[in-house]
């Protein structure tokens, strides 16, 4: 009973915070939704008693892919007028096709195709059960394969980003760190011996 | 799911190139200053060595590994070593390019390696998973590519959109995935056709999950009304990656198309028939039509592309092992025929000038006798003029849809072709009747000439004796 | 119902146990900074407040509690009073999982670990939210300097800390102590040496601390994140900024320093090493944070600030590259079961 409360509270928290990430007109607001529905939704998967995936999204979602995207957010200064230009010309059209396609996903997802009594209830687990450690004996057995090509695709990402963004652009003055430790006295310094002047 | 110890060997190209590209991105990083040509080497002899290994691994007998999530057979293994002969003869040419323009960096060779071995898992693909994964190996390989020459905003323009687009295609078919997965319960694409083959009738949110796979896959391979990216991406990228973009991933989005549909989606063949069928005449239609108007050869070809990926789907129409093979022919007949078209456009171009322009190839014959006569080959063979292998392509995808009781789609993709026809033979016709502005005698390597010698020559080779490779297209698909 | 009314109040119970002890250790700790730094830079530190100044955090929060929240022209209102909440939020709900002493633990969770590298990599909203909200140059300028630096960091934070938990077998706080039963040199800072100071500095660096503080670089950019605070809602980001000091001293003593088992085990028989003063217990545990939070103040009052270059160039090339080496020889020693550290698990 405690349980559905908090699952429909998390539940609808999740579902305005998704809905205002595309309705508000701040950017940087609509990313700070976003990380709402995230930690939401995390949330939500507690209470499925996948605490790893939770607590996974939090940290990689919520603590470094959308902070990259605040701080792209805030650095740029997005002038939305010009993109919401057209918006009332094209809101008839837009609504009518997004009607109709919520109507004809509607009748085909039904509740009676993913409800209850097709899907089954998950199974509660022991306190000390740990699914942790069962994804990672499903990933590096059953699932190796998948997941060695997903490591290939986040080396190309790597790749494809650093050989997009590092150009050698003539005339920039940067610091060579290696060089400025490396450093040594005799590199800056000129002892010069020589005799006192005789005062005149 | 009890966990098997996987079988290494059949995944064994996968495997040496993957290390092979990694090694390349070293050698890159240590020697790329001082000797740039060691990675184009690297690359091409890990290329050599993947396609003989693919060969020597040829399955009797198609096999399941890694827990069902990787398969091997004669349509993979057919399949891979087509799309590395390809991407040979692309890089060839890519280095040519790059090396006139100032543009050699080794990044681009080891993307493009990772990009084959994104289509090669892609191919041999048994679950949804692999082949969503290869799918993406692959595309970020090709967004990475296109935009790798950032002084070109037009490059960075085409890199957006086909970004955004893939991106949008990408999400479609994960959301189509998710609602297969959701009625069947598994990913492994045997299980899912299991499921159809047992359940008797067909969910309809099977249909539904269909519809979407069909429309991303349809986007990625460009087929109308989902081809709104091809020629934009076509012309903006830099000539060599246009070469690559439309050649070798067709092969792989034709092993995707199987793997979906024959071998996952069986049983609801009468449903994709339906769809693929619409896609396929307005490929035909919205390619062959609007060609006509372009003034830009790289636009055209990628208006050509659209019809031919309507051709192609023909043979899938047919809904046969003949014409899954038909189409096999065609869409390896197609890649070499456009990488000798693209090629064409790199050989004559040069230091600041692209040479993608109709009127680019005017008075070709009096500046170059033996490349006007390439540039006859490979456009009569894209047009499907009887001697040359683009004939006995359509041909063979023809006679499957006739033989499917389907002579009204035979008859339109005819007429279709015919108008088709008119803006190949009026490049032809530039060639050979039109004068040039410019009148001195073209010089160009004599190693890209040798290569685009090959590509056209086997193209006409490949016409006069077309069974060898129709045979064993026939064979890999068993 | 009344069950679950009794086990409520039980946890908020053991809530404030852990609370308010917390926030009074903040406030004797601003204390003791003022004082070890005075010292070491041979001043005499607060001494007017009370004997001998020991009074002087009262005056403080009693001054920062009566003095006017203002909020600036032109801020985000909302955001700008949540930023401090998010930061304290986030910074006390990470001590949930951890554990004083055998079995002594709010919440005991298998994923314990992943619980607190969550919650301290959602602390850098507070700071990015005000940053952003308070509508000042200065202070968005210090949000981007420490949402860089935090992200950088807690990759190698994190990647130390899969070391960690691959030589302990476990997430779990109270079974990685456990696996370092055994004697001092069983304890993970030997085995695992160059991740514990990976660990100690990415913690700085992690907490905006010095030598890492660019984010507040008085002297670059008055105050970074913070400049536009003041009365309740500095206090509250300065009581986060200090319960995140402690908490990463407390971490690296459970880690690897063995929390709260002795270190004269294994060195004394046995029969010695039982019972109060000698035998394992949480004040063990709390000398070794004693010791870490007194490394801050030492660190602080030692070094120069860090170029913010040379702080990225530390957490890129450095230290990712050296956690994941270690965790491949890490890996190699647990396949041969290297005694005297991994050969049990």
């Amino acid at each position: 009973m405690a349980e559905l409360v908090v699952f429909y509270c998390f539940a609808a928290i999740l579902v305005f915070a998704a809905f205002r990430v595309i309705t508000v007109r701040n950017p940087v607001h609509a990313a700070l939704f976003l990380v709402l529905a995230f930690f939401s939704s995390a949330c939500v998967w507690i209470l499925l008693e996948a605490e790893f995936l939770a607590i996974v999204l939090v940290l990689v979602y919520v603590g470094a892919v959308m902070v990259l995207f605040l701080f792209v957010v805030m650095m740029l200064d997005i002038n939305l007028a010009p993109l919401r230009e057209g918006f009332t010309r094209y809101l008839g059209l837009g609504a009518a096709v997004a009607v109709l396609i919520v109507a004809q996903l509607l009748l085909v997802l039904g509740s009676d195709r993913f409800g209850l009594e097709r899907v089954g209830a998950p199974v509660r687990r022991a306190a000390d059960y740990s699914n942790t450690e069962e994804l990672g004996v499903l990933l590096y057995t059953v699932y190796a394969y998948p997941f060695e090509i997903a490591a290939v695709v986040l080396l190309v990402a790597i790749i494809a980003a650093i050989s997009l963004t590092m150009r050698r652009r003539p005339g920039i003055k940067a610091q060579n760190p290696a060089e400025q430790v490396a450093v040594r006295r005799s590199d800056r310094v000129r002892l010069v011996k020589m005799r006192s002047e005789s005062r005149r | 799911m009890p966990f098997v110890t996987p079988e290494f060997l059949p995944a064994l190209p996968e495997i040496l190139l993957a290390v092979m590209a990694c090694l390349v991105l070293l050698v890159d990083l240590y020697f790329g200053r001082r000797h740039p040509s060691w990675v184009f080497l690297l690359a091409q002899a890990s290329l050599v060595l993947c396609a003989l290994l693919c060969i020597a691994l040829y399955p009797e007998e198609p096999t399941t590994t890694f827990n069902g999530t990787f398969r091997s057979d004669g349509m993979s293994a057919v399949l891979k070593v087509f799309m590395i002969l390809v991407t040979y003869f692309v890089l060839f040419y890519s280095k040519f390019y790059l090396d006139v323009r100032d543009l050699f960096k080794g990044e681009y060779f080891v993307l493009s390696l990772f990009a084959v071995l994104g289509m090669m898992i892609l191919v041999s693909a048994a679950s949804l998973l692999t082949l969503y994964l290869g799918l993406e190996l692959m595309a970020l390989c090709l967004y990475a590519l296109v935009a790798l020459n950032r002084e070109s905003s037009m490059a960075s323009e085409a890199a957006m959109k086909y970004f955004v687009l893939g991106a949008l295609a990408s999400g479609t078919l994960l959301y189509g995935m998710s609602l297969l997965y959701g009625v069947t319960g598994s990913l492994e694409l045997d299980r899912i056709r299991e499921y159809q083959s047992v359940g008797g009738e067909i969910d309809i949110i099977l249909v539904l999950g269909l519809v979407f796979i069909v429309v991303g896959v349809a986007f990625k391979l460009g087929a109308a009304p989902f081809h709104m990216w091809v020629p934009d991406v076509y012309e903006g990228a830099p000539t060599s990656v246009t070469l690559f973009v439309g050649t070798a991933p067709k092969i792989a989005a034709f092993g995707m198309l199987m793997r979906l549909l024959v071998d996952g989606l069986a049983g609801v063949q009468g449903d994709w028939i339906e769809m693929l069928t619409i896609l396929s005449v307005l490929s035909m239609a919205v390619g062959n039509i609007i060609a006509i108007a372009q003034t830009n050869l790289k636009r055209m070809l990628a208006y050509s592309t659209i019809a031919h990926v309507g051709f192609l789907l023909l043979g899938i129409i047919a809904g046969t092992r003949a014409g899954y093979a038909a189409s096999m022919f065609y869409v390896i007949v197609y890649a070499l025929m456009g990488l000798g078209a693209f090629g064409m456009i790199i050989v004559l171009g040069s230091k600041g000038f692209e040479s993608d322009r109709l009127d680019d190839f005017r008075g070709l014959n009096e500046r170059s006798p033996w490349l006007a006569f390439l540039v006859l080959v490979l456009m009569l063979s894209m047009a499907g003029v009887p001697p040359f292998v683009g004939f006995w392509a359509k041909w063979s995808v023809l006679r499957e849809v006739v033989a499917a009781d389907q002579v009204w789609l035979a008859t339109v993709a005819v007429v279709l072709a015919v108008i088709g026809l008119f803006y190949y033979l009026r490049v032809v016709r530039l060639v050979y009747f039109e004068e040039g502005q410019e009148a001195a005698p073209l010089v160009c390597g004599t190693d890209v000439k040798v290569m685009i010698s090959t590509n056209a020559l086997a193209i006409l080779a490949l016409g006069v004796y077309p069974s060898a490779l129709l045979a064993l297209c026939v064979t890999a698909l068993g | 119902m009344i069950d679950s009314l009794v086990s409520l109040a039980w946890t908020v119970a053991k809530v404030l146990a852990i609370l308010v002890p917390l926030v009074l250790a903040v406030a004797w700790y601003t204390f003791a900074e003022r004082k070890v730094v005075g010292y070491i830079q041979v001043r005499m530190g607060p001494n007017r407040v009370g004997p001998r100044g020991w009074l002087q955090p009262i005056a403080d929060g009693i001054k920062l509690v009566l003095k006017e929240v203002i909020i600036p022209a032109g801020a985000n209102r909302f955001l700008f009073v949540l930023a401090p909440v998010i930061a304290l939020g986030a910074a006390l709900a990470a001590w949930a999982v951890v554990p004083f002493g055998e079995g002594l633990v709010l919440a005991d969770i298998n994923a314990g670990l992943l619980y607190i590298l969550a919650m301290t990599s959602v602390g850098v909203y507070g700071v990015i939210i005000a940053g952003w909200a308070s509508n000042s140059k200065y202070a968005l300028l210090g949000a981007m300097r420490s949402a860089a630096q935090i992200v950088a960091y807690e990759i190698a934070m994190g990647f130390a800390l899969v070391v960690v938990l691959m030589a302990a077998g476990s997430l779990n706080l109270g079974e990685i102590v456990n696996a370092q039963d055994g004697s001092i040199l069983n304890w993970f800072w030997l085995p695992l040496l160059p991740m514990f100071v990976v660990y100690i500095i990415a913690g700085i660096a992690e907490t905006n601390r010095a030598p890492f503080d660019v984010a507040e670089g008085e002297s670059e950019i008055v105050a970074g994140f913070h400049v536009e605070y003041s009365g309740m809602s500095f206090l509250v980001f300065f009581l986060a900024e200090y319960a995140n000091m402690i908490l990463i001293s407390l971490l690296i003593s459970i880690m690897f320093l063995g929390g709260w088992l002795s270190p004269f085990q294994g060195i004394f028989p046995d029969r010695f090493t039982e019972g109060f003063p000698l035998g394992p217990g949480p004040h063990w545990l709390l000398l070794k944070t004693l010791f870490f939070m007194f490394l801050y103040l030492w660190l602080r009052a030692t070094f120069p600030r860090y170029r913010y270059d040379q702080i990225m160039r530390l957490g890129w090339k450095v230290f990712i590259p050296l956690t994941i080496v270690w965790i491949v020889v890490v890996g190699v020693a647990i396949v041969l079961d290297v005694p005297p550290w991994f050969d049990g698990a």
